[in-house]
Parts: structure tokens; C-alpha cells; sequence
């Protein structure tokens, strides 16, 4: 045991000895950090002091870790591109970012990564930047704890926080992105992993995938975006222990899902979304023990969607819980709480001994003349319900919780 | 004015039927602030209550009271008073007594446990009912002689404000679905002091999101200081004109 620690010591100690550490700062021999990136070996650390450093657009191209020690500041001048990474292994920890490169046409971004691998984004701030990262055919790249803010101000000229393309095991975790057009970006990323991030305030979405198969999106906040989450053609996705919060807006969605298959949305909360989840086209998802609360619509599950389950939900105080464009049901609605349920459980098995149509008419009424939402909560629509409820002609027959719960499942 | 106004407060409260409507405000009221785990909720169905109870009740009420006071009028008129003015009594000293229960029995919990816009658009809303709809039922009953046809025909109105009139609009908006009716319903809502009562509300609720462009357009307009300015307008509009056509009735009437 004792020649294993030696062994690793030794190690520990020749690689110390191999790679250098490279200081740069106002007091420091080297005042650039050009002339460090430039003397810099593969391996070695160039430790930066704190400064305000204007030098244009640095690129890295070999293995190195560039560290900042009280968050030091890489100026863009609104002019270039501060940081473009390519080669591997490469970490950058602890600087601050600053009015990157801005364009309509073409895609700036504060730190660039192109045809990389294994990179570490820690621990920076990105303030003001057109895109904060750009991580373009690269792998194993990881982006965590860093702080985005933009100042987007119209859909067409902002960039995206952190924006990834053609790439695969990329690792986000514990980023907090605000005021971007989509907080994440994603479009042909495969077997990542998005975690613990908190995206809010951007003017587009939240979070944006597009054709990337095999990810997980777990404990993210996605609140007061644009226009929420949009998830679109995609399959096996993981989306699990989200808070989808404050989408509220004309069209606001918690999270869209366009095209997904095979996918787990469960444990998610949703909370004051205009519409909790849009499904368009979804094949097979399962939709279990989330929570929907104060949504103006917790659900909209288009007639094109099928096979897919959703079960053990709780629905508590939204406007609408269900609604449909169509009279065709494929997916099953079994067991979820509804707190407009008025069924009884004689037998005391914990399910409500009626049938419960989460549809309801007025729900149906909006659907085909959205103008009709006027009367809203009027006696009428009111006693519309109630008659529809008693017996069910218009809202579609199928869509039924066959089995509800009497009490809101402990989540 | 105020001497015979107060008479006739006295003389209501001293009546058990506005003390039952009090007490039936305040225990509904309070019980769904209790049971509803969230505010919003409570309002929700609050709201229903507002627009159906409170202008049923106040349609009634007042009919009946017109009626049952008539003798009481009559001895009025033999005294050197102006017929506008005893008429005016008798509204005021109505409207105040149905303001007090609904104040007490509603506004109380409401300022309790939803002190914030929604619960003053609330309050707003149910104060300019009470009145309109008083209002109302002096006009049908200045102008119906017959007791039964009265009150029927203060029913009949309560049933096409809250009922009737809504079915009539969603015909419209079907038939006319093909055609830009943002404008067309702004203007309906102005026609029954009920929808304008709920819109207002529902705006304050912030459902507006739901409503598409309908709600983001009426947002705009009610959300503003001209939007404010309109409401109350339409409602004083709905309180002085019935008003004013039963004094003249009242005026010219062979009693």
C-alpha cells in the first residue's frame, strides 16, 4: 500500500515538475497575456492577476489551463471575439468576459470553441458578450458555474447565452444565463447533459434543442423567458426535476414539445405558465409525477400526439387542464390528481369512482374562436360546463381519467 | 334628503332580510378565503358570487322594498317635498344600506386576506353593481304599477344580464368569427354592466394571457389610467340613466 502512494506521489510531483506555471499581471515579468499564451508549453498553467486586459482576441490552440485569480478582465471592446479555443484539453477558470464582438450576421461570442475537445469552461462571468459560448463540433466540453448576462434587446440582433452545435458529451451544469435570446441553445448535440442551471429573463427561450438525441435536462430553472422551453424533434430525452416558472405572456409556453419521442418528462414543476406543456407530434413520452400550478393551460395535447402516458400528475389550480385541438385521444390519462374533481370513492381504494373529463367545453369553445375567452368565468360558461360535464357530447369522449386520484400525490 | 334617506336606512336594517344578506356574504366570503388554499382561487369563486348573487339580491330587494314602502311614499308626498327628491331618498338610503352588508360582508374578509388591485377592482366592482342594478329595479318599479309584473320583469332583466346576454354574444362571435371582433366585443362588454364588471377583474387577475391578442388589446386599454377612466364612466352611466328615466317617470306618474 505504501509503494502505491509513493508511486502516486512521485507522479504527482514529475508532472509538477513538467508542467510550468506561467504568471502573468502588471507586476509580473509578463504583462500580456499573449506573450504567455505564446511562450506557454502543452500542460503548463498560466495564472493571470487581476487587471483589465485589452489585447484583442486571444486564441488557444494547445493543452493549457488559463487561470484568472480575482476574476480579471478580458476587455472585447465591442470589437472581437475574446477568446477562440481549439485543440483539447484545455481549462479556463475564473475570468470575466467582457462586450464581445456584436453582429446580426454573424455568430460572435465571447469564448469561441471550435473543433475541440475536452474543454473546461469554470467559474467565469460573461458580461454584455453577442454569444456568451459558442461550442461548435467539439466533444466532451464542459461548461459550469458560470454567470451570463446579456443586454438583448430585439429577437433578431441577440445572440445566444450558451450555444452549442454539433457536438456530443458536452457537460452544462450550474450555469445562472439571463437576458440572451435563448438561455442554452442545443442543435445536434448528442449524449449530454444539461444540470442544475438557472436560465431566466431571456427574450426567446429558455432552453432551445433541436435535433439532439440522448440528453438529459435534470434540475434546471427555466423562469420568465420569452416564450419558455422548446424542445423539438428529439428523441429519448430526459427532462426531469425542472421548475418551469413565469412563462406568462401571449405565447408563453412552459415547455413545447415538437416531434419528441421516447422521451421522460417527469418530477417537473410547473408553475404560472399561460400553458404548462405544448405537445405537438409526441410519440411515446411518459409524463409522470409532475406538479402544474397556476397555469392558465396545464396541458395542450395536440390530436397528432400518441401513445404517450400521463400519469400520477398533480393538477391544482389552473384554468384550464387539458385541452385538445381534435376529438382523437391516443394517450392515456389515467390516475392523476385534478383538484376540479367532484367524484366520489365509495370503496375508499383512493380513486374517484367517476370518471373525470379534464376537457372542458368552454376549453374546447376557445379552441375553435379564441376570441370567445371573454366570457370567461360568466354564469353561463359556467353552467355550460356543468351541463357538458353531466354529459359529455362535444369534448372529446376518450380523453378520461379513468381512474382519478382523490388526493394529490406527496411530491 | 338626508332625513328621509335615513329613515329608510333605519327602517331596512331594522328588516332581517339585509342582515341575513350580510351575514350570508360575510360566512361565504370567509369560508372560501378558509378553504381555498390560494387567494387567487377564493377570488375565483367569489367572483361568481359577485355576479350573481350580489345583482339578483339587489334587484330583488329593492323591488320589493319600492313596494312595500309605497304607502310610506304616498305619506311623503302629501309633505312639501319635491317628488325627485323623495325618490332620490329612497334610492340613497337603499343603495347605502345594500352597500353597508356588502361592504361588511364582503369587503371585510376581502381586505383581510386579498388586500392587493385584484381585491380593490373586486370591491370596485361589486360597489357599482349594487348600485346599477338598484338603480334598475327603481326604473322597473317606478314603471310597472302591478307588484308581481315588477318584480318579474327585474328577474327577467337580472337573467338577461347574467344569462341571456352572454349566449347572445358567444352567437355573435360564432357567426362572426371570420371577422376582426376585438372592437365589436369591447363595445358589447360596455352593453351589460356585468361583463364589464367580470373583464375588469379578470384583467386585474392577470388571465389576459390566456386571451391571445383579444386580452393582449384589452389589457392595453382596461390596464390604463383611459381603461380605469372608461369602466368607471360606463358604470356611473349605468347608475345615472335608469336613475334618471324612473325620476322622470316618478315625476309625471299618477300615483
Amino acid at each position: 500500500m505504501t509503494r502505491f502512494y509513493l508511486l502516486i506521489l512521485s507522479l504527482v510531483i514529475t508532472s509538477r515538475v513538467l508542467s510550468n506555471t506561467i504568471r502573468v499581471g502588471s507586476n509580473e515579468k509578463l504583462k500580456t497575456i499573449k506573450q504567455a499564451l505564446l511562450l506557454a508549453k502543452s500542460g503548463d498553467t498560466v495564472l493571470v492577476q487581476y487587471g483589465i486586459y485589452r489585447e484583442g482576441s486571444l486564441t488557444i490552440t494547445k493543452p493549457l489551463t488559463l487561470l484568472g485569480i480575482g476574476f480579471p478582465v478580458l476587455d472585447g471592446e465591442n470589437k472581437v471575439e475574446n477568446l477562440v479555443i481549439s485543440g483539447k484539453d484545455v481549462t479556463i477558470r475564473g475570468f470575466q468576459f467582457r462586450d464581445s464582438r456584436h453582429s446580426s450576421s454573424n455568430d460572435y461570442a465571447a469564448i469561441d470553441i471550435i473543433d475541440a475537445t475536452n474543454i473546461r469552461i469554470d467559474n467565469n462571468k460573461i458580461i454584455n458578450a453577442h454569444f456568451g459560448i459558442h461550442i461548435a463540433n467539439s466533444t466532451y466540453c464542459t461548461v459550469s458555474n458560470n454567470f451570463i448576462k446579456g443586454q438583448a434587446v430585439s429577437e433578431q440582433s441577440a445572440g445566444n447565452g450558451i450555444h452549442i452545435w454539433k457536438s456530443d458529451h458536452a457537460t452544462i451544469e450550474n450555469n445562472h444565463i439571463q437576458g440572451h435570446r435563448d438561455g442554452i441553445y442545443f442543435e445536434f448535440v448528442t449524449q449530454s447533459v444539461i444540470r442544475k442551471n438557472t436560465s431566466e429573463n431571456n427574450i426567446r427561450y429558455g432552453l432551445h434543442f433541436m435535433f439532439s438525441h440522448q440528453d438529459q435536462y435534470i434540475g434546471n430553472i427555466f423562469r420568465n423567458n420569452g416564450t419558455g422551453v422548446a424542445v423539438m424533434y428529439t428523441r429519448n430525452v430526459t427532462m426531469t426535476g425542472n421548475h418551469f416558472e413565469k412563462n406568462w405572456g401571449n405565447s408563453s409556453y412552459g415547455i413545447l414539445l415538437k416531434d419528441i419521442t421516447d422521451s421522460d418528462l417527469s418530477g417537473n414543476q410547473f408553475t404560472n405558465n399561460t400553458i404548462g406543456i405544448f405537445m405537438e407530434g409526441g410519440n411515446r413520452i411518459k409524463v409522470e409525477k409532475n406538479i402544474f400550478k397556476n397555469n392558465g393551460w396545464a396541458m395542450k395535447i395536440q390530436a397528432n400526439c400518441s401513445d404517450n402516458f400521463i400519469n400520477y400528475n398533480n393538477f391544482s389550480n389552473n384554468t384550464f387542464d387539458i385541452s385538445t385541438n381534435g376529438t382523437m385521444v391516443l394517450s392515456d390519462f389515467s390516475r392523476n390528481y385534478w383538484d376540479k374533481y367532484e367524484g366520489y370513492d365509495i370503496n375508499k381504494d383512493g380513486f374517484g369512482d367517476v370518471p373525470y373529463h379534464p376537457v372542458s367545453l368552454y376549453a374546447m369553445v376557445i379552441e375553435q374562436n379564441p376570441s370567445s375567452v371573454i366570457l370567461l368565468h360568466s354564469f353561463m360558461v359556467t353552467l355550460l360546463d356543468k351541463a357538458e360535464k353531466a354529459m359529455p357530447v362535444l369534448t372529446p369522449e376518450n380523453l378520461v381519467d379513468k381512474q382519478p386520484l382523490m388526493k394529490p400525490i406527496q411530491l | 334628503m338626508f332625513k328621509v334617506s335615513r329613515y329608510v336606512f333605519y327602517d331596512i336594517i331594522k328588516n332581517k332580510i339585509i342582515l341575513g344578506y350580510t351575514l350570508f356574504l360575510f360566512v361565504v366570503s370567509m369560508s372560501m378565503f378558509r378553504m381555498e388554499d390560494s387567494n387567487k382561487k377564493a377570488i375565483l369563486s367569489l367572483l361568481t358570487i359577485i355576479l350573481i348573487v350580489i345583482p339578483l339580491v339587489s334587484v330583488v330587494f329593492s323591488t320589493i322594498h319600492y313596494y312595500n314602502s309605497y304607502e310610506f311614499i304616498e305619506l311623503l308626498l302629501s309633505q312639501p317635498l319635491s317628488r325627485t327628491r323623495i325618490l332620490l331618498s329612497e334610492y340613497a338610503g337603499v343603495c347605502i344600506s345594500l352597500l353597508s352588508s356588502f361592504f361588511i360582508g364582503l369587503g371585510i374578509p376581502v381586505m383581510l386576506y386579498a388586500f392587493n388591485p385584484t381585491g380593490l377592482s373586486f370591491l370596485f366592482t361589486g360597489s357599482a353593481l349594487t348600485m346599477v342594478f338598484t338603480s334598475l329595479a327603481f326604473w322597473v318599479s317606478v314603471k310597472a304599477r302591478d307588484k308581481a309584473r315588477g318584480i318579474g320583469t327585474a328577474l327577467l332583466l337580472w337573467f338577461y344580464f347574467a344569462l341571456i346576454y352572454d349566449g347572445l354574444v358567444l352567437l355573435i362571435l360564432f357567426s362572426f368569427s371570420d371577422y376582426p371582433l376585438e372592437k365589436i366585443t369591447l363595445l358589447l362588454s360596455a352593453l351589460n354592466p356585468l361583463d364589464l364588471g367580470r373583464i375588469f377583474i379578470m384583467l386585474k387577475m392577470d388571465v389576459s394571457a390566456l386571451m391571445g391578442y383579444t386580452g393582449a388589446l384589452y389589457k392595453d386599454f382596461f390596464g390604463s389610467m383611459s381603461g380605469m377612466l372608461f369602466t368607471s364612466g360606463i358604470m356611473i352611466i349605468w347608475i345615472i340613466l335608469p336613475l334618471w328615466l324612473s325620476v322622470r317617470k316618478f315625476k309625471r306618474k299618477d300615483l
